[in-house]
């Protein structure tokens, strides 16, 4: 927008360019969730009849299942999402320092492949390797290892396995892009003053990965905490996760109340997170966001 | 070739090759350093310099020779483990520390205690007048400083060898000069042994005690500045090492080791023989712009000399480097004399016929064409 | 570390083999799928019972219903490609505005947007979808109980499934696009005007072409994270069944390798994708 131009050309203009975005962010996020959070803070007290109250945080609560299923979701997310930066940092750091040329854009390209394809379809993939018919206990009889084939399904360990499948793009790829930025001369420098390996990725790689390790951990976590496809296909009625339960009372038994409020404790505890890991990592939230 | 004959040796580099692919970046390369001295290699990119510090350093390993630090040898002795330490090209300074903590850094690895190496990291920097600035954070400093940080942080652990990876290259022209005497100042000062790499010729011939000139992996001329400049072996020191007017031709006659030099066009000069030249051969002969002496006239030439002629081309005005570029009448080749500091000549116009000559003494002249 | 130090025989060994291990973990669930697209055999498990097309092109006749014979699953494809259609115009036209709003214009408020842009990316996909539909919900009894109107697209259904996903797909396409307006150098546009071109000329020789790479990868991207949505979707699906959730209702129930079958048609159809995008990119990005 050149300054030659009218003034009310130029406010025109800001007025078009503006009306798509707040239209968008109004009408589909900042409403609807004031809106979620109304809902939440009310009880039926009869039919087509409410009343504000805390009753529906309440039963949170007092109802030691839906706590234990809450803090449960969010033990396992944090397990899941340390799991999945350990697998993935080795790889990244193959394809950021190791690999060279054609072969590290290969070997990224091939680690991204599997994310272009639905979730669904890879944990159909994983529902025919471990089911108690499928081919990994199937393979484990044959090798003479068990008896009988053992269900692989339905066990917590399967749906660490699940999500951390699902999780590993998001963060292999924030932690090549940060990797990718460090000088290896840094790594020489540190190596020539005396460091050995040990130090150099504690003294220097780490502190330098900082913003993508973070960038990763909060995506994965945030993904991980509100996925429901996984857990609930690979861990059956044992999943226990808790965006089961906001289903389950949105819609199988239409108490929007108890749904919306369980809705809110998820969205504080994913805020929760992400805020702690940039306050941890003293960044911001803009920079973490464009880097993932 | 040795820089030098009874002193202790830091560095030895032993019939040292390596190549790449298909590419030999060192050709059996062999010298040696003297304890305490600056020691440059001097070359063109590409020709093999990075490759041989980095070997020094250990980030590579060569193909055949040994490298001998301090009379040890450094076959299979890790970068970490070696009493050398490295200035990078781009310093390499830790972004995620202050400069007193990397400076403090190799002290730390050698299991120094935080209060003593605090202590020795303030005492280096104070040392590179770099005082109190311990808590500051890299990016605060001027290019300058962090030159020296980079410097302080291999110093203070007093390694046998301090290699320097044109350390000056990302500076810009005015530091750049003033950072050359500093760092010949902080190697006089601190007496470790430097070796010094470089493309720029004036670093090397200020900074140098010696100097390697490196070209396709070898040592064209090993020598003092001095040498380099007066006396180059071979065609490429005298065309890399300060400027040069460079003049093709045949050789005419030789008479106690003076060539007469004849170009295509018929242009006779004088110049000494260095190497095997022979009458009938083609030859180079190098020519330095302060060497000729400039008159408006034949006769204000020294008389025992071979006089010249030419018509001004341009003068090129730089202070104390001023010059004059001359098209010889007889060649019409391009020759570049330096106008004396006297400003007798300052008022040269182009188009002005001018006369000149120089010592055959001066001149140096090599068998074979030397191709720009 | 790095090839330039020294690295024992044993950790290159190790590097190597984890690297291999990790292309098995991450290829085997799809080589899985694929494989039993093609087992002559009532479920997809195994043994081997050797190799068919019926789950492809079986018909009722056959007694297995193949992919391109079972009628619900060609809806569903058809009913997430509609979706996935709307919420990919929709977002690159929305991506496109906010990059100039956010890259051009100053305005009070401007940093408190952009950060607001980036938010629907950490609301956990349900909670949109729930939040969307109770919305939704509201106003529409309202339009019912003040104007007697009945609003049905406000009802669970493919306009809510649309607008749900589109509430976060928008966001990616406003980073993706915006970050290629923020490299433009806007000599061009200075030269252009200098050269006596008008504003919309400008504008659609000159800045529109350069954002034209971002804006087909924001297209392919929201493409196919709209047709891949699962989370969002569930919460707002009515009588049409998108195909993730049809999969998924079947998966539970125990399917046969008619599943396998669009599965293996999905990753070509993505790959292919992919791909093109990906030769595209090289080519048009200088």
């Amino acid at each position: 927008m050149t300054a030659s131009e009218p003034n009310w050309q130029r406010r025109l203009l800001l007025a078009l360019l503006l009306a798509p975005a707040l239209l968008w962010l109004l009408l589909l996020i900042v409403l609807p969730h004031v809106d979620l959070a109304l809902v939440s803070f009310r009880e039926r007290v009869a039919p087509r009849e409410y009343v504000t109250s805390l009753a529906q945080y309440q039963t949170f609560f007092t109802e030691p299942l839906y706590w234990q299923i809450f803090v449960r979701t969010a033990v396992v997310s944090a397990i899941a999402t340390a799991i999945t930066l350990l697998i993935a940092f080795p790889v990244a750091w193959t394809i950021a320092k190791i690999a060279k040329g054609r072969r590290a854009a290969l070997l990224f390209l091939v680690c991204l492949i599997p994310f272009w394809v639905s979730e669904t379809v890879r944990t159909l993939g994983w529902m025919i390797l471990l089911r108690e018919s499928g081919v990994l206990p199937s393979f484990l009889v044959k090798l003479g290892l068990v008896s009988a084939p053992p269900e692989l399904l339905y066990h917590d360990a399967t749906i660490l396995v699940g999500l951390v499948y699902t999780s590993l793009l998001f963060m292999v790829v924030p932690l090549v892009n940060s990797l990718e930025s460090l000088d290896n001369a840094l790594i020489e420098a540190a190596y020539d003053l005396g460091a050995g390996g040990l130090t150099v990725l504690r003294t220097i790689v780490i502190p330098h990965a900082a913003p993508g390790i973070t960038a990763g951990c909060i995506v994965v976590f945030m993904l991980t905490l509100g996925n429901y496809l996984t857990p609930n296909l690979l861990g059956g009625t044992s999943s226990q996760w808790f965006t089961e339960q906001i289903y389950n009372q949105f819609i199988t038994r239409f108490n929007w109340e108890q749904g919306a409020a369980f809705g809110f404790l998820l969205l504080a505890l994913s805020t929760t997170m992400v805020w702690v890991g940039l306050k941890a990592s003293g960044q911001r939230f803009a920079d973490v966001m464009q880097r993932s | 070739m040795n820089t030098s004959d009874n002193a202790t040796v830091d560095l030895e580099v032993d019939a040292v090759e390596k190549t790449f692919a298909d590419h030999r970046a060192v050709d059996r390369l062999s010298f040696s350093v003297a304890r305490g001295s600056f020691f440059s290699i001097l070359g063109p990119s590409g020709c093999g310099k990075t490759t041989l510090l980095r070997m020094i350093a250990g980030f590579i390993q060569p193909d055949a020779g040994d490298i001998r630090i301090g009379g040890r040898s450094m076959a299979g002795v890790a970068p970490n483990q070696r009493p050398v330490n490295m200035v990078f090209q781009q310093l390499a300074l830790f972004p995620m520390m202050t400069v007193g903590e990397n400076v403090a850094f190799g002290l730390a690895r050698r299991g120094v205690g935080k209060l003593e190496r605090m202590r020795k990291a303030d005492a280096m920097l104070e040392r590179v007048s770099l005082g109190g600035s311990a808590h500051k954070r890299v990016d605060e400093l001027s290019g300058g400083q962090r030159q020296r940080v980079a410097i302080a942080r291999s110093l203070v652990l007093e390694p046998t060898l301090l290699l320097l990876d044109e350390p000056l290259g990302a500076l810009d022209l005015k530091l750049r000069e003033h950072m050359k005497i500093e760092l010949k100042q902080l190697q006089a000062a601190f007496g470790t042994t430097f070796v010094y790499i470089t493309h720029d010729q004036s670093e090397a011939l200020v900074l140098s005690d010696h100097v390697g000139v490196m070209n396709r992996g070898r040592f064209e001329q090993l020598g003092t500045p001095q040498a380099l400049y007066y006396d180059p072996a071979t065609p490429f020191v005298a065309g890399f090492v300060g400027s040069n007017n460079r003049i093709g031709g045949r050789v005419e006659s030789i008479n106690n080791n003076i060539a007469t030099v004849v170009t295509p066009e018929g242009w006779r000069l004088e110049a000494r023989t260095v190497g095997a030249v022979s009458s009938g051969q083609a030859a180079t002969a190098f020519v330095r712009p302060e060497a000729a002496v400039l008159a408006r006239e034949p006769s204000g030439l020294p008389g025992n000399l071979r006089a010249h002629s030419g018509r001004v081309d341009s003068v090129l005005f730089d202070g104390a480097n001023s010059a004059v570029l001359v098209t010889e009448s007889q060649s019409r080749g391009e020759f570049r004399i330096a106008l004396p500091q006297t400003g007798q000549f300052s008022n040269l116009v182009s188009g002005e016929t001018i006369y000149f000559a120089f010592e055959a003494d001066r001149a140096v002249c090599f068998s074979g064409e030397e191709t720009a | 570390m790095i090839p330039s130090l020294p690295r024992p025989a044993w950790l290159r060994a190790a590097n190597t083999i984890y690297i291999v291990a990790f292309l098995i973990f991450l290829f085997l669930p799809l080589l899985t799928v694929a494989a039993f697209a093609f087992n002559d055999a009532p479920y997809p498990a195994p043994p081997w019972h050797g190799f068919t097309l019926d789950w492809f092109f079986g018909d009722e006749a056959s007694g297995r219903v193949g992919l391109f014979h079972d009628s619900e699953l060609l809806d569903s494809i058809l009913t997430s490609a509609l979706v996935a259609t709307w919420v990919t115009g929709l977002s690159v036209l929305v991506g496109t505005t906010n990059a100039f709003l956010m890259e051009r214009a100053r305005f009070p408020g401007r940093q408190a947007l952009s950060v607001m842009m980036l938010v629907p990316l950490v609301i956990p996909g349900v909670i949109l979808g729930i939040s969307i539909l109770a919305f939704a919900s509201r106003l529409a009894d309202f339009a019912d109980t003040a104007f007697g109107l009945e609003l049905e697209f406000l009802r669970p259904g493919l306009p809510l499934v649309v607008v749900g996903q589109f509430s976060y797909i928008a966001a990616i396409a406003t980073l993706t696009i915006s970050a290629r307006l923020k490299r433009f150098d806007h000599t061009l546009e200075e030269a252009a005007f200098n050269l006596g071109a008008s504003r919309t000329a400008v504008l659609w020789h000159i800045t529109l072409p350069y954002l034209r790479p971002a804006m087909i990868g924001s297209a392919v991207i929201a493409f196919l994270m709209s047709f891949e949505n699962f989370n969002t979707t569930l919460m707002l699906v009515g009588a049409d069944t998108p195909l993730t959730i049809l999969m998924y209702g079947r998966m539970r129930d125990g399917a046969t390798p008619v599943l396998n079958a669009v599965s293996l048609f999905l990753m070509v159809a993505s790959a292919a994708l992919a791909l093109s995008l990906m030769r595209r990119g090289r080519r048009s990005n200088p």
